[in-house]
């Protein structure tokens, strides 16, 4: 059992479980911070996988940015358990059967996905690097890195016009 | 590194993706609803990730996907909320089985 192993069943079963936790927590402040668990341990999957540009940039926007979003909104509104609307119980059971069946079957057929692999290949520890991916981000895909730059502007404004008061 | 093998990183995203699912669709609180969408988009990056590593190792087209879902997910989230906080305001309520009528 290496490190890197030990590290993967850490992560995953850190993720599993503030997941779970996430969907049955009733109140919706305990559920924001559930999925900030979550995030830093798929961050922590990433840098596993060489990608370590991306997991700085997953816990900045998401556990820095989005779910401090969520959680002003949740305080806004003042929700807590009292007032989370519940589902009647036949509802989740149906829900927990048919996605236990649906993911019976992913998994079933992902089994056979290790063959994929021809070799085993290791890249480089730079390839996720900020240089590396700068380079590629300025020449081959600097049209959508653009493109998304106006995305962001349009979102900008759309959220200021609908979060108007008033009308 | 790569002695993890491809299809147990993959049995995690696909639990993560439908542990999201069933959020999405037992939860009638809208936030927590946009919550779940949030964790089923991580699944597929983990995705993205994994792929281009075991399989294009000399390319970074997942990692780019990845980096663009990101972004997309943070223009949609800020979209969504001010969605949720009009209709609070209207409805009083983030149900989403109240919200059955537009604008009035």
């Amino acid at each position: 059992m290496e490190i890197t192993q030990i590290l993967f069943w850490f992560l995953s079963v850190l993720a599993v479980f503030g997941a779970l936790m996430m969907v049955t927590s009733k109140n919706p402040v305990y559920s924001v911070l559930w999925l900030i668990v979550v995030f830093f341990a798929i961050s922590g999957h990433y840098i596993l996988l060489n990608a370590q540009f991306l997991a700085i940039v997953n816990i900045i926007v998401y556990a820095g940015a989005i779910m401090v979003l969520f959680l002003f909104v949740i305080m806004l509104m003042n929700l807590n358990a009292e007032t989370e609307p519940q589902k009647n119980k036949w509802l989740k059971i149906a829900g927990v059967v048919a996605g236990c069946s649906l993911m019976l079957v992913f998994v079933a057929a992902l089994r056979q996905s290790d063959e994929l692999l021809k070799a085993p290949v290791s890249m480089g520890g730079e390839t996720g690097l900020i240089k590396t991916l700068g380079k590629t981000l300025f020449t081959d895909y600097v049209l959508p890195f653009e493109i998304s730059s106006v995305l962001f502007l349009s979102a900008m404004v759309g959220a200021v016009v609908i979060g108007k008061k008033g009308d | 590194m790569s002695d993890i093998p491809i299809s147990h990183i993959l049995f995690v995203s696909t639990a993560l993706f439908f542990i999201g699912m069933y959020g999405l669709f037992t939860r009638r609180n809208m936030i927590t609803m946009l919550m779940a969408i949030e964790l089923i988009l991580n699944s597929v990056n983990i995705n993205f990730v994994v792929f281009n590593k075991y399989l294009y190792p000399d390319k970074l087209d997942g990692i780019f996907f990845t980096i663009f879902i990101v972004t997309i997910a943070a223009a949609e989230a800020a979209v969504a909320i001010a969605i949720i906080i009009n209709l609070y305001r209207s409805h009083k309520s983030i149900d989403v089985e109240d919200a059955t009528d537009m604008k009035y």
